[in-house]
């Protein structure tokens, strides 16, 4: 049992290192990628009523800031600029690293062509306006993930460079993650030694739930941590972690208090039913200290009793798992330094404010 | 790794304790069964044109019933309910079941074709199984997908008060809080019904929110993630608020994710609470005060205190747990090992018989 600790960091008097597993930028308007799409495109958005990705994976007024102050700022987009990010993020939280993840919803385009200009031209974006103006940031590289095999493509061609650790694949996808038609995605991922960070949000069309779609998007922010659990399940059932044995997932603004339960159902279920996978070598939960890690946030524990929100961590079975994320310039429900951090033995509350992002993303 | 409990003294050594069984499955051998309870037309119909569920969705899986519980006729293991006597009421000192068949009546394309099968099924059980075994309560059988008929049904049984519960499957159309439902819930709410989600059922969507599984693991898996997006939903639309009395029982889904599910909700709300402004309390309070859960399949922790931790985080609602066996599916749990050798004895008991007794007035 993991005890609250008495002297918690909080109390330490020089700045802990910290790494930042999920920050956000924007793309500020279509007219930012410009420099980066090819003629075709850029006319295309001029003359035509296509203007890119305008989807959001956030409620479309509260995006991405929460409750009503967010609904009704003024001003620039949030994270929209490398100057807003310095200002209101790296400079003020000392972040030795922020990892980068561009929301930019490429996954509701259907149009093929579009969606590798667009995914091309916000990885250019990425590196020319970010990446390479600020030491601090990395990022993970956009892709089509509604078609793997041009998907991988665009790893190819921009997989090398030294800012990108990871590719973003929304958790929200037509066909769970671990299916065949995505393995060479994974190959690409694999190959490039990028780590695959499935993030909260996408929208690929089909419900977010297995029973329709809800009515509010209450619902669907609530019920995301289900498609993770089903990715999870997914991705391990399919072998992904057997045929691409150094494949890294992070899970990002997951959630993480659902994952010990999901595990004990699935190591019972992959006894009873592992003759159906023969592939899957070992338990479930093995492959998961061993593969995967999840953002901190949003840290869904009891309000009042961090007690139980410890049983839950300790439950996890590794002290591996967990990377401290902002999830700028959102808000979070609850601060991960008071609600849990400050609660644990410093070397432990050290890996999770950055030792395991950086074994995770070599930092 | 996997932690195997240790071995606790079977029960069968000393009597064994009465038991609730809140997942009994009452099987039809094949269609025919049906037959004196439906019409010439709807008989002419199964065997002149057949049964229209959605297509596809198929996996391949290697197991359906439990042979050694199936009768010495050769018919389907759970569809006689003498055998089902001897080989489990009887032997695990069941006081009371309840019955839920899984029929293919709910999944009907042809919404008439569902409602009379429902009828049906019903109608069946009353003959063949609650009148010659007064141990057993029933699951009513309904046409969710066309919830006027489903009222209808209800109206027509409700008050025989051996029906307990309305049958809905756990992969419906649309998340169960959505208003198509709610003529389902005023009528059980007028006959004092809870509504009871089985695990499975499938109706051609994907059953993952993220699109179509490849493998049976991954459906067996999958059931706690399906209730879970229809307690959201039941919760978010108000379906508690306006139907105060209305309990919604979860059977075969597991309840090790209901303490996270509730921080969940708690936190959205405070993110989201405008969205919502019927609802007048917390999530978690809707879900402590409504939802009931079954044992099997138990999550099985990787340590056994590991388990205390998850009955801690239940708090009082360790009261909506309740014992179910799952007999005669393949997977059902022993009653004499299903649950964990670490529990205290009370609370044990409680989740065997008090629980489900109270919940069903037994």
């Amino acid at each position: 049992m993991i005890e609250p600790h008495a002297t918690g960091s909080a109390n330490v008097a020089t700045r802990p290192a910290l790494v930042d597993s999920d920050a956000h930028c924007e793309v500020p308007k279509v007219d930012a990628l410009f420099p980066y799409l090819p003629a075709y495109w850029v006319e295309h958005i001029q003359q035509t009523m296509f203007k890119g990705a305008t989807t959001s994976y956030y409620p479309s007024k509260n995006a991405p800031g929460t409750g009503p102050e967010g609904r009704r700022q003024v001003g620039p987009p949030p994270a929209s600029s490398l100057k807003l990010v310095q200002d209101e993020l790296l400079d003020p939280s000392g972040v030795e690293y922020a990892i980068l993840n561009c929301l930019y919803a490429i996954d509701t385009l259907n149009n093929p062509d579009a969606a590798v200009a667009m995914a091309s031209a916000v990885n250019d974006w990425l590196i020319a306006e970010w990446l390479e103006k600020d030491a601090r940031l990395r990022a993970s590289l956009v892709v089509p993930v509604q078609l793997p095999a041009l998907a991988a493509r665009e790893i190819e061609r921009v997989g090398d460079h030294p800012g990108f650790v990871q590719v973003l694949l929304p958790v929200r996808t037509s066909m769970p993650l671990g299916n065949r038609n995505f393995h060479p995605l994974w190959e690409a991922i694999t190959r490039k030694n990028l780590v695959a960070g499935v993030h909260f949000g996408g929208a690929p069309g089909n419900p977010p739930t297995p029973t329709g779609w809800p009515s509010y998007y209450f619902e669907e922010y609530a019920g995301m941590a289900q498609v993770f659990a089903t990715q999870l399940t997914s991705i391990i059932s399919e072998g992904v972690f057997d045929r691409f044995p150094s494949v890294r997932v992070a899970f990002l603004e997951s959630g993480w208090t659902w994952l010990p339960s999901h595990l004990w159902r699935f190591d019972k279920e992959w006894k009873n039913l592992r003759r159906l996978v023969p592939w899957v070598k070992r338990p479930p939960s093995e492959y998961v200290h061993e593969h995967v890690r999840l953002s901190v946030q949003p840290l869904d524990g009891p309000d009042d009793d961090p007690r139980q929100l410890l049983q839950v961590l300790e439950q996890l079975g590794s002290e591996e798992i967990l990377m401290y994320a902002s999830d700028y310039p959102r808000q979070p429900v609850a601060d991960a330094e008071q609600a849990l951090l400050r609660h644990l033995p410093e070397s432990f509350a050290r890996k999770i404010r950055s030792e395991n992002a950086r074994a995770l993303y070599g930092l | 790794m996997v932690a195997i409990l240790p071995e606790r003294e079977t029960r069968s050594r000393r009597a064994r304790p009465a038991l609730i069984d809140c997942d009994f499955h009452n099987e039809l051998d094949s269609i025919k069964d049906l037959y004196p309870y439906l019409s010439q037309h709807w008989r002419d119909h199964i065997d002149t044109f057949g049964m229209r569920g959605p297509s596809g969705g198929i996996y391949p899986r290697f197991m359906d019933h439990r042979e050694d519980a199936r009768p010495p006729s050769g018919r389907r293991s759970g569809s006689e309910v003498t055998h089902s006597r001897s080989d489990f009421l009887d032997p695990y000192n069941i006081a009371h079941a309840m019955t839920i068949p899984l029929t293919s009546a709910p999944r009907m394309l042809n919404l008439d074709l569902g409602a009379a099968m429902a009828s049906a099924v019903n109608d069946w059980q009353i003959a063949e199984w609650l009148e010659p075994e007064p141990r057993l309560r029933a699951s009513l059988t309904v046409a969710v997908e066309d919830p006027i008929s489903a009222a209808k049904e209800i109206e027509r049984l409700g008050n025989d008060k051996r029906f307990v519960q309305v049958f809905v499957p756990g992969r419906t159309h649309e998340p169960l809080g959505r208003r198509k439902y709610w003529p389902i819930y005023e009528a059980a709410a007028k006959h004092s019904l809870h509504i009871m989600s089985h695990a499975f059922g499938s109706y051609g969507y994907p059953i993952t929110g993220a699109g179509h599984a490849s493998f049976y693991v991954e459906e067996h898996v999958g059931p706690a993630q399906a209730v879970q997006a229809n307690i959201i939903s039941l919760v978010t639309e108000g379906v508690f608020e306006t139907f105060p009395t209305l309990k919604f029982v979860s059977v075969e889904n597991g309840f090790g994710w209901v303490p996270s599910l509730m921080w969940r909700m708690d936190n959205t709300y405070k993110l989201y609470k405008d969205e919502v402004p019927h609802l007048k309390r917390l999530p978690s309070e809707y879900i402590r005060e409504h939802v009931y859960l079954t044992t099997q399949p138990v999550e099985e922790p990787h340590k056994p205190e590991y388990f205390l931790q998850l009955i801690e985080q239940f708090g009082d609602m360790v009261s909506h747990i309740l014992f179910a066996s799952d007999y005669p599916h393949w997977d059902s749990d022993d009653p004499d090992f299903a649950l964990p050798n670490n529990l205290p004895d009370a609370m044990l008991k409680a989740i065997q018989f008090d629980n489900a007794r109270k919940l069903y007035n037994l």
